[in-house]
């Protein structure tokens, strides 16, 4: 196998490859980057800045694993270039909440069962943040639908919907 | 009160059995903290992707991999003949079949592995396997049995010796003379055929292994989304020809399974030889069309059978046949001596004198296929089968469906029950789960509620579904899989302090098993589940174990957990009596504690025996308090549901909802009633997935139609129905805590009741049968047309 690896070696990293400056705010913290224009958010926040809360499952925007909020609207971040980020501010799983003290929709996943497998889990939450941000008081419907971009694969959702209304209440002082 | 009762624990309290705990796992998950495959980085990884066939049959004619080299970053290319240097071009199934790591001499099915590209970052490898020039020469392709079994087909499997034909196996169970018998002296007989679509497990996760090889240490650890790393140890052992001590297979959290994570796949093959190569660790992360078209599909099923009946409603026999498509390789994992899985468990809870089932297997030009997608080995196709026929019968014989059921039931006296097939079932309460279900569905309302509707053109409709399986393979007479039984394990290690480590050999991927296990351990010897670490995954320091998969953890690790416990239990007796100073006869036990008999109030704790182990036990005993315990289950544990759904279906666009569904379980003991109601609730999403929407077909050039979440579809929170649950408790009477298992129950008995409530809303006998998923434009058909609606892929035009 030794031929092998003097193949493998013979090309060299390039320079040539374009570079660009990016600053966003990641959970309340100004980064800076150099970057390839094409790098998606999702693999800059997860390989770049190394905050793996946010995850790809589909590469399609369907099922939702790497909503962050971006301005506080949710995105999902594998179909969107890093470079689109620059100048925004972006929430990440890890942004909520503090060290000491559960972010109510994070407290709610736990307490009504939200979550098995945990993998849609960071969006979900990013989700239902946005949701109660617009709309303190949802209805299960309300809920379901804005909840409707982000699949899970293990809780058929009705923890989750029951999860969320249970963060509601606790964010409207009610629990 | 009684010193006793004085010092009683409250066990739901210490998180014992029948505590709802909130899971242990949820607080790194719910923080994004999870330690998923795609979050390991290793020092001077390097990154690996998959060059996939476009075609679904062809003869590979030259590849050329010189355009990768020339990309700056690629390390490495592997090729079927580069493999081949290795003998690792091919590689052994879980099921006695072979399977190409890397296409040598021709591509077999759409997506299948072509060559792969080891780069610095993984958008200069996928670069890489754009710059790689392959020359196919295409060849008929065949995407059905029928095709597969025509006279004349091309041989898929050309590789293999003695291999005339597509047949895969044949195989079959039962008595034919008696059941020939007794479709003589039937008065009815009923028919039904049926295809059971492809479908994907597709857990949000996808594939993914991280190999590194420590050329110093000869030492390879691969990390891998494995639902059993214990056989994957012992596969990569005999694949890679490296020692068994040599080689740690590491499964981190596991973004789900669903029994797409049981086989051996050729990535994680290329990246261990990548590694070795390169002396680098080498991260493979599948993406999600690689996912869909090249890893673990299931069912894919045609089903035809016969029902002699009597006509007071007893049935006296049933006939089966099936014909399975496996796609190109064998590669699914069945326990060896059953080839079509546990197929035959269909029926097992009526009383049935007489059965008989062949089945056949083909090779096609599709991904491989057959993997028990939340199911236990093919209980879902038989339990679906077994409803859909039951509501055929009592359909032809005018029975009402509820009362056909009822009058063939297994009786609860009559456990243990042989079935017609030779399993024996060991316990349940049939009749009355069927009566909590029409209870709480409102059963002679709805009924009333439907014929009115009727008359002003609205289609309502019922549906019932009951389903018994055979859970927790196996006991080690019958089952194994490659030759290894498949019993299970646990090791649990009592620190001094009385907090403890337990240990299994499964694996959970999203099922609790950090918050469940504990709580058994907390019942056997009550110390708070909190206490109580689990870990599970890392071959170097779990016990061997065959894994989490069909619904077998809870009926085998889980009772391993409490033998283990009870072996700790039994060595604390000895430590207690020589704390209390008394004879251990004299010694009795109450959850945490021990006490002298004649003075309940002189008792020492369980962790005052855990103390004493590590520092005052008597002399000659070994000291510590740790163990092992591996559970060879005497029988399959077997679990029983009753779900029912009432449905509407809008005659002008064959549109149908869910109006309420229904589930009555009965699991045994539930360990976390919590977790059990997660389990069902996730399970029956599924089966209204595959009733409703979810399926990957194929076109008659073998291209996936479905390859990614656009087009595959599966159900949100929107379209998801709600779940009313009830339970009722049968414990099994020979789990060590009378526990069966739940994972896989609602996925397997689900989907017949939407269809049957569906073919009820439509409520004519020209109607007998509609293939899942029930699509819009199937139902309409069926009304319009008043006739069947099959759902069995294209055939060619001219073939």
């Amino acid at each position: 196998m030794t031929s092998l690896f003097d193949e493998i070696t013979a090309a060299e990293p390039d320079d040539a490859v374009p570079v660009r400056r990016v600053t966003i705010t990641v959970n309340g913290q100004r980064r800076t980057a150099d970057i390839e224009p094409r790098l998606l958010l999702a693999h800059l926040l997860r390989q770049g800045l190394r905050l793996t809360g946010t995850h790809t499952g589909c590469d399609t925007t369907n099922c939702g694993a790497c909503t962050v909020l971006v301005d506080g609207q949710p995105v999902k971040s594998c179909t969107m270039l890093a470079v689109q980020a620059d100048g925004h501010e972006v929430t990440t799983v890890e942004g909520l909440g503090t060290p000491s003290e559960l972010d109510p929709v994070q407290e709610g996943f736990k307490e009504e069962h939200g979550l098995q497998c945990g993998f849609c889990t960071p969006g979900m939450l990013l989700a239902s943040k946005a949701l109660l941000a617009e709309n303190p008081d949802p209805t299960e419907d309300e809920v379901r639908f804005a909840l409707s971009g982000n699949l899970c694969r293990c809780t058929g959702y009705q923890n989750i919907v029951k999860a969320v209304l249970w963060a509601a209440k606790k964010q409207r002082g009610e629990s | 009160m009684t010193a006793t009762q004085e010092h009683k624990l409250d066990e739901v309290k210490i998180g014992g059995l029948g505590a709802s705990r909130r899971r242990v796992e949820d607080n790194r998950f719910i923080r994004g903290k999870g330690n998923y495959i795609d979050d390991v980085v290793l020092p001077g990884m390097l990154h690996m992707e998959i060059l996939r066939s476009p075609l679904a049959h062809a003869r590979i004619k030259s590849i050329d991999t010189s355009a990768a080299y020339a990309i700056p970053g690629v390390r490495l290319v592997l090729t079927g003949d580069l493999m081949a240097t290795r003998n690792l071009a091919w590689m052994p199934t879980l099921s006695y079949d072979t399977q190409a790591v890397l296409a040598t001499d021709k591509v077999r099915f759409q997506g299948q592995e072509v060559a792969c590209v080891i780069a610095d970052d993984p958008y200069i490898a996928k670069d890489g396997c754009d710059a790689i020039r392959v020359e196919y020469e295409p060849l008929p392709v065949i995407v059905n049995p029928t095709q597969a079994l025509a006279a004349g087909a091309p041989i898929i499997r050309d590789d293999k010796e003695n291999q005339p034909d597509n047949t895969c196996f044949t195989w079959e169970v039962g008595d034919q003379e008696a059941t020939d018998r007794a479709f003589a002296e039937a008065d009815v007989v009923s028919k039904l055929q049926l295809h059971y679509p492809r479908s994907h497990p597709s857990p949000l996760e996808c594939c993914g292994s991280i190999a590194d090889f420590d050329r110093a240490t000869q030492k390879l650890t691969v990390y891998m989304t494995t639902q059993a790393p214990h056989i994957i140890r012992a596969a990569v052992a005999l694949i890679a020809e490296l020692p068994e001590h040599m080689i740690r297979v590491i499964s981190p959290d596991l973004g789900g399974g669903f029994g797409n994570k049981v086989p051996a796949y050729p990535g994680y093959v290329m990246s261990i030889l990548a590694s070795i190569l390169t002396e680098r660790p080498v991260k493979w992360i599948e993406d999600r069309t690689g996912n869909l078209i090249s890893t673990g599909f299931a069912r894919d099923v045609y089903l035809d059978g016969e029902m002699a009946l009597r006509k007071d409603g007893k049935i006296l026999g049933v006939r089966m046949h099936t014909e399975s498509d496996h796609g190109a390789f064998f590669a699914d994992a069945q326990p060896s001596k059953f080839k079509i899985g546990l197929m035959h468990s269909a029926f097992a809870a009526y009383d049935i004198p007489a059965a008989h089932l062949s089945a056949r297997g083909v090779y096609t030009n599709k991904a491989p296929g057959g993997v028990a997608y939340r199911c236990s080995f093919r209980v879902t196709e038989a339990m679906f089968f077994q409803e859909r026929m039951v509501q055929a019968a009592a359909d032809d014989l005018g029975m009402d469906q509820a009362e056909f059921r009822r009058v063939n039931f297994v009786r609860d006296d009559d456990f243990p029950h042989r079935t017609p097939f030779g399993f024996l079932t060991d316990s349940g309460q049939y009749a009355k789960c069927l009566d909590v279900g029409l209870e709480a569905i409102g059963y002679d309302d709805f009924r009333r509620q439907q014929a009115e509707a009727r008359k002003r053109g609205r289609l309502l409709g019922i549906g019932i579904s009951t389903m018994t399986e055979p859970l927790g393979a196996g006991n080690s007479r019958e089952y194994d899989i490659l030759g290894i039984k498949m019993f299970d394990s646990a090791e649990l290690r009592v620190h001094m302090t009385g907090k403890a480590l337990l240990r299994t050999g499964a694996k959970t991927q999203g099922q609790g098993h950090e918050t469940t296990w504990a709580q058994i351990v907390a019942h056997e010897l009550g110390i708070p589940a909190e206490d109580i670490v689990v870990e599970e995954g890392d071959t170097d320091t779990a016990p061997f174990g065959m894994g989490t998969y069909a619904s077998r953890s809870t009926p085998v690790a889980g009772a391993a957990v409490a033998m283990v416990s009870r072996k700790i239990r039994a060595k604390a007796r000895k430590l207690a009596a020589h704390l209390l100073e008394v004879s251990e006869e004299d010694v009795e036990w109450e959850l945490g504690r021990f006490y002298v008999r004649s003075n309940p109030a002189q008792g020492v704790s369980i962790q005052e025996c855990a103390m004493a182990a590590y520092s005052n036990m008597p002399d000659g005993m070994e000291p510590g308090l740790e163990g092992n315990a591996y559970y060879d289950p005497p029988n399959l544990t077997w679990p029983f549901a009753c779900y029912i759904a009432t449905v509407e279906v809008d005659p002008v666009t064959g549109v149908w909802d869910v109006l309420r569904f229904v589930a009555v379980d009965d699991c045994g003991v539930r360990i976390n009633p919590m977790v059990v109601e997660g389990q069902i609730m996730g399970g029956l999403t599924e089966a209204y997935a595959m009733a409703n929407m979810q399926f990957i077909t194929f076109d008659a050039d073998g291209n996936c139609i479905g390859s990614n979440f656009m087009d595959y579809l599966l159900p949100t929170a929107w379209e998801t129905p709600g779940w009313e649950l009830h339970e009722v408790v049968t414990p099994c009477p020979h789990h060590p805590i009378g526990a069966k298992g739940i994972g896989e129950c609602a996925t397997v008995g689900g989907p017949a009741a939407f269809v049957n409530a569906v073919l009820n809303a439509i409520g004519s006998s020209q109607v007998r049968n509609i293939d899942m998923p029930l699509l819009p434009d199937r139902v309409y058909d069926a009304i319009v047309r008043q006739q069947d609606v099959s759902g069995a892929p294209p055939v060619k035009q001219g073939d």
